[in-house]
């Protein structure tokens, strides 16, 4: 499992021969307080939308590269999915969101002082994007600017 | 700090903390509607964050309990 193996052929090969953007030097930020005082965003890739949100576009060609902003009051139960990928299995996200946008269970940390506290939006992406320097440099600065303003602390990313 | 579901990749894109999960694509944290299981990926995903011996890029891979190993740092 988390293997290429779990592909079909042509995906095996995409991913294999796929120019990876590799971090070179890698960054590296040690925690400056306690995990009990910090702040927590949740940066999820699986391409869930709010009740009330619009779904990613699923006709563009390179993936939409849209950014749904997400209450992290939201009950995950309430997402719907919407990511284009038919590379994965969709089931258990349907079933239960948090499987990759685990609002519920991070709610449950915070109220137990594992974490200090959640960021009050989390985000939403949808992952199955061709062109990554789409995201880089329209996408995620502005997620950027919005973490610095809510002066996050941690910022946790889960694919799906 | 990211959770990762390829190790082959992760080496490749070498983020500063990743947790690489056993897990097939579609269930990075394990399994729907098993909050303990969930809990746990998180939880170890998060102690990444206050480990004083990692090193970037610090690659992890969670080991889920029962299966006779522990976490381990490569």
């Amino acid at each position: 499992m988390g293997d290429l193996q779990e592909f079909p052929l042509r995906y095996r090969l995409y991913l294999r021969t796929y120019r990876w953007q590799r971090i070179d030097p890698v960054p590296w930020s040690p925690l400056k307080k306690p995990l009990q005082d910090c702040r927590l965003v949740l940066i999820s890739s699986a391409g869930l939308v709010g009740a009330d949100q619009e779904p990613f576009e699923k006709s563009i060609r390179i993936g939409d590269t849209g950014i749904r902003e997400i209450s992290s009051d939201v009950h995950a139960a309430t997402l719907r999915d919407a990511h284009r990928s038919k590379a994965f299995d969709h089931t258990g996200i349907r079933r239960d969101p948090n499987l990759a946008f685990p609002a519920d269970r991070l709610r449950e940390m915070a109220e137990a002082g594992f974490i200090g506290s959640l960021n009050h939006r989390f985000f939403s992406l949808m992952g199955s994007v061709t062109a990554p320097d789409q995201l880089t440099r329209h996408t995620i600065p502005p997620i950027v600017s919005r973490l610095v303003e809510d002066q996050v602390d941690i910022a946790l990313l889960i694919p799906v | 700090m990211v959770v990762q579901l390829l190790r082959l990749i992760t080496e490749k894109v070498r983020p500063p903390r990743a947790l690489v999960v056993p897990f097939r694509h579609g269930y990075p944290l394990d399994a729907p509607d098993e909050p303990g299981k969930q809990r746990a990926v998180l939880t170890a995903a998060l102690n990444l964050l206050t480990d004083p011996e990692l090193k970037p890029p610090a690659i992890v891979d969670f080991i889920p309990e029962g299966s006779g190993q522990e976490t381990e740092d490569r």
